[in-house]
């Protein structure tokens, strides 16, 4: 299948550190990806630039077959690549319900109509109760999100940005901050999501991790040094170094 | 579930919430006309002070649209509502339009084009440098008004300005009863638009860019376009206030366009308490009515007394006296279900 995420040579270096050295990957449809690597191996830096929230030095992004590397990040979002965040990022007064709707009437170019109002749309809030109740959110539609509990906003998070229909979806360790608990929930809706959709997910949880994703991608020192299935994580030899480096440095330091 | 019967749980789930609001505007409405009506019954003699604070109310409530709604601090909305009046003026004096409607229009047209520059240069910071760039706006469009002396009348102000009847019918009269009419008509209005308007999607993305604009910038929507896109609204807000201004006292002063009108009437919107209509208005009958009341008790140390009062709000009711009233309410409601 062709390719609706692409990344090419990607660099980017600050001071003359390479933070993202010569990073490609490539996605289709329907891929379930994870992106892993020990603390500091450019994993954020990783995806601002493919967000377009950071600068390249080299290097190409592909949406689709387009290349948006000279496209800021609000075009990149038009072109459906959504991220989600690694602390929630919501608006505490607004309603879930609100959330979702102004995500859809974003995507369909209406968000900025002067008068109405989304309860008075049947369309937008048709999708609004399917999408809050697939993530089991639908009773707490229309309580505050400072209201509701951590766990359900992690999975709110999830639904705006399905709410905008991406083609490629990139999710920072969506479990973050989730109690043991209420993780189940989560991995339930990341089992759920549209089986079209590429998603790569950046995770420290591996359990969750091993789980979710059909392939692996090892980023240490901001460099690639493994992609491949998770089976065969495990047993890599660099992998093991990259990660027993990083905590020998660590309780050394210590 | 079937898609029918899930239809009918959003239905019935949103409908309360929509007669709520549709109750608040209908109330809202009601208590404009009844306190422009109890307005007219005790202040028969002072028609003139009733309609300044009306026009002062719709600066007041242009303000709220980009601080209350954008979260944009500024210390230079007078030049909004100062363009407004000059832009109606103008039109009277030097282009000879003495319709009050069509003042109306070139007030609204002068105010959003001057919301659009303002919008414009502010947006270019953030905090603190956006409120300094604010300021440096208002003293430049002061600065501008009081040089083009022969469009403005510079200090003298811009005298002449003779309105006809309004729609042939009403004269403006000497005891500004017609004047009166007008602004409160104008105010209730514009109130009710700018009710629709910030529960529209419109409004709800302002309030998403208030609280987080990096989240919106995430959803594929510029802040910065949709800002200036409240600026250019607030501008029209502001301009019917100028041109209410022009069309009732028939004059414009540099004072329109002054920092001290936009900081006084910052100073009445956290009064009443910021991101609610309500609270603007509130803001801005409390502040003008202590104003008058107290500056005339108290000739000497009524800015003392203003300042005070401020000072208590502030500490004791810092959602401002509509917020915090509304807080309590709401608590109270939540206390008895």
């Amino acid at each position: 299948m062709s390719a609706i995420f692409e990344v090419r040579n990607l660099k980017r270096s600050f001071g003359g550190l390479a933070v993202t050295d010569d990073v490609s990957l490539s996605m289709a449809p329907g891929d379930r990806v994870a992106l892993i690597g020990p603390n500091g191996a450019g994993k954020t830096t990783f995806v601002n630039l493919v967000t377009g929230n950071l600068k390249a030095d080299a290097g190409d992004v592909r949406i689709g077959g387009e290349s948006v590397t000279h496209i800021d990040a609000i075009g990149r979002v038009r072109r459906g690549l959504v991220r989600s965040f690694q602390v929630t990022r919501l608006f505490h007064e607004m309603t879930p319900a609100e959330h979702v709707a102004l995500a859809v009437l974003q995507r369909d170019g209406r968000a900025g109509r002067l008068f109405g109002h989304f309860l008075a749309m049947p369309d937008v809030m048709a999708e609004v109760g399917d999408l809050l109740g697939k993530l089991g959110l639908r009773e707490l539609m229309h309580r505050r999100v400072s209201e509701i509990a951590y766990g359900q906003q992690r999975l709110l998070e999830i639904a705006v940005a399905l709410a905008l229909k991406p083609r490629v979806l990139l999710l920072d360790e969506p479990a973050a901050g989730v109690p043991q608990s209420d993780t189940g929930r989560i991995e339930e809706a990341l089992a759920d999501l549209p089986a079209d959709l590429a998603v790569l997910m950046i995770e420290h949880d591996m359990d969750l991790v091993f789980r979710f994703a059909k392939r692996v991608i090892v980023l240490a020192a901001g460099a690639i040094i493994f992609d491949g299935t998770p089976s065969e994580v495990t047993r890599d030899q660099r992998v093991r170094e990259a990660y027993l480096g990083s905590y020998a440095n660590a309780s050394h330091a210590a | 579930m079937t898609m029918a019967t899930m239809n009918d749980t959003v239905a019935t789930t949103t409908a309360p919430v929509k007669r709520r609001s549709f109750g608040r505007d209908l109330a809202g409405l009601a208590v404009i006309l009844a306190l422009a009506a109890i307005g007219y019954l005790l202040f028969p003699n002072n028609l003139a002070l009733l309609t300044r604070i009306t026009a002062i109310a719709l600066l007041v409530l242009s303000l709220d649209l980009v601080t209350g709604y954008c979260g944009v601090a500024t210390l230079g909305q007078a030049a909004l509502f100062g363009s407004g009046a000059y832009a109606a003026g103008i039109a009277a004096v030097h282009f000879g339009i003495t319709d009050p409607l069509l003042m109306l229009v070139s007030g609204v047209l002068g105010g959003a084009f001057a919301g659009l520059v303002c919008g414009v240069v502010i947006l270019r910071a953030h905090g603190l440098p956006q409120l300094v760039l604010s300021i440096a706006l208002i003293h430049l469009f002061h600065e501008f008004a009081n040089k083009a002396s022969s469009w403005t009348g510079g200090s003298d102000g811009l005298a002449g300005i003779a309105p006809d009847p309004l729609l042939g019918l009403f004269a403006f009269d000497l005891w500004g009863r017609t004047a009166y009419g007008f602004g409160i008509g104008l105010l209730a209005v514009v109130f009710a638009l700018l009710r629709l308007i910030v529960r529209s999607p419109f409004g709800m993305l302002c309030r998403g860019i208030k609280e987080d604009p990096i989240r919106i910038r995430a959803m594929g929507a510029s802040p910065r376009v949709a800002i200036v896109k409240m600026y250019v609204l607030s501008g029209a807000v502001a301009g019917v206030g100028g041109a209410l201004n022009a069309i009732s006292t028939q004059v414009v002063g540099l004072d329109s366009l002054s920092f001290t009108l936009s900081a006084e009437s910052l100073v009445m919107l956290v009064l009443g308490g910021t991101g609610s209509l309500f609270g603007a208005l509130a803001g801005t009958i409390v502040f003008m009515f202590f104003e008058d009341i107290v500056s005339a008790a108290n000739p000497f140390h009524w800015l003392t007394m203003v300042g005070a009062l401020l000072i208590a709000v502030v500490l004791f009711a810092p959602r401002g006296l509509y917020g915090t009233a509304a807080a309590f309410v709401a608590r109270r409601r939540e206390a008895g279900r």
